[in-house]
């Protein structure tokens, strides 16, 4: 297996663009991907997309080649990964999985969705399709519902509290303001947090991620061949890719996502490392309680912590081990489709020490984990400095 | 998953939320608890609670099937 570097990063803004479409996005993302590699759409072998639910959102299909002809690029390969909010998590894993295997050696990879032109019940409804449409969506779940009992299960079992969710939106929104392509560039108090509008109990509007637009891209090539595009490659070290139940109740225990933590001890175990050796992670914080399982799921703390540690400050960019310096899903923005590259393309730019007035000291191992509906498919990503 | 329509009889509140923001399909039940039964057996299914709020460790009973989705409510 060859290593695999990332050699170029491009993200649009997230946000709500009213003028803007999803073929346009996503070229976008793409063509910044490229010109930050030095790059060529003539270099390109293949084209991965990862899109949630365009055929859904905006009633396009056949996307992959849509975005790749909107770039000029034909004659290759050109696929659409859907693996719910993972969705370019697994476009990722597959591509740098075809690299590593030396089935090609220059791959873009994009994730785009475009959420915003819809109602939020229509996509409250859509988003619900990646849950179990014949048993939890049709009694009435919602993924706000679905992490809502993920909640409630997790302060019964834990002693988790409302506070303990409303630090993580604090803390994200703290970053989210100092990033210049979040979409909600606000702070937020605790007080606010605490008062929110219920969405689904105990989860209030500030426990939820945004609907968003939005496009991110990297394009990947064997590590050997990095120089070609820059002069900082950024490793590879560890990903994998796992999947689990897809309805909540058929899950043992739903305090826990069995994928997040099948998916990175495979991970740690390419990489060689130990969760502890992490110095800082992009989490997939669809809701407020999906940080904080995640930070217990991944190892960062122990199970029944990750609500205290978050509320003492150790996930802060000052913190011990700084979480979601982007803003996170709920700052940053939640375009279900290009979140998994984006969270690259966001531990990328640290490790490159490109992250302006969010950047952290300790930069040169991070961590991106993406999720896909309530913990079916998670894609663990350890990225390290050349 | 209710893959059966068979009476699945009482059981106990595993989790539940109350959902204020629905999907299209459902604007207008609103407010409405969802929950996660476990079952004696322990089979777990999702299903409504109606009338009076049930928490976590609650026994509910099983009501009847509405569209294919179960309906408890809090036992006495």
């Amino acid at each position: 297996m060859r290593q695999v570097a990332v050699v170029g990063i491009g993200k649009t803004a997230f946000g709500a663009f009213p003028d803007r479409d999803l073929r346009s996005l996503a070229v976008e993302a793409g063509q910044k991907a490229l010109e930050n590699a030095h790059a060529t759409t003539s270099q390109v072998e293949a084209f991965y997309l990862g899109n949630f639910a365009g055929p859904s959102f905006v009633g396009q299909n056949h996307l992959a080649p849509y975005v790749a002809a909107g770039m000029g690029m034909t004659g290759i390969p050109a696929t659409r990964f859907e693996a719910a909010c993972a969705s370019s998590g697994a476009a990722f894993f597959h591509a740098v999985s075809a690299v590593a295997a030396g089935l090609y050696d220059v791959i873009l990879v994009t994730g785009v969705e475009k959420m915003t032109s819809q109602s939020t019940p229509k996509v409250t409804e859509i988003l619900a399709g990646a849950g179990d449409l014949c048993g939890e969506v049709r009694a009435g779940a919602t993924f706000p519902a679905l992490f809502a009992m993920i909640a409630r299960r997790h302060m019964y079992q834990y002693g988790t509290t409302r506070e303990h969710l409303a630090a993580v939106a604090v803390k994200n929104h703290q970053n989210g303001a100092k990033n210049p392509l979040a979409h909600m560039r606000k702070v937020i108090t605790m007080e606010q947090a605490l008062s929110g509008k219920p969405i689904s109990e105990p989860l209030t509007v500030y426990d939820c991620s945004l609907i968003s637009d939005g496009a991110a891209a990297v394009l990947i090539a064997p590590f050997e061949r990095a120089s070609e595009f820059t002069d900082k490659p950024i490793r590879v070290l560890g990903i994998s890719q796992t999947s689990d139940n897809v309805a909540l109740d058929e899950k043992a225990d739903i305090t826990t996502f069995r994928a997040v933590q099948t998916s990175a001890e495979k991970a740690y175990k390419m990489a060689g490392v130990k969760p502890t050796d992490i110095q800082f992670a992009e989490v997939h914080d669809c809701f407020t309680i999906a940080e904080i399982v995640a930070i217990e799921d991944l190892g960062f703390v122990k199970k029944g912590e990750g609500g205290p540690y978050t509320l003492a400050g150790g996930t802060c960019i000052q913190g011990e081990r700084p979480v979601n310096t982007s803003g996170g899903l709920k700052s940053k923005g939640h375009p279900v489709g290009a979140t998994g590259v984006g969270q690259i393309c966001d531990v990328a730019q640290q490790i490159r020490g490109e992250a302006g007035e969010r950047q952290v000291q300790r930069n040169s191992l991070g961590l991106a984990q993406n999720l896909g509906g309530s913990g079916a498919t998670s894609v663990v990503t350890i990225l390290g400095a050349a | 998953m209710n893959s059966t329509l068979n009476n699945p009889g009482s059981g106990v509140v595993y989790t539940e939320t109350v959902v204020y923001s629905p999907p299209e399909a459902y604007v207008n039940d609103v407010p409405y608890q969802l929950a996660i039964v476990e079952l004696e057996g322990g089979r777990r299914l999702t299903g409504r609670i109606q009338g009076e709020r049930a928490h976590i460790g609650d026994h509910v009973s099983f009501i009847e099937f509405r569209n294919q989705v179960p309906f408890f409510r809090k036992s006495a």
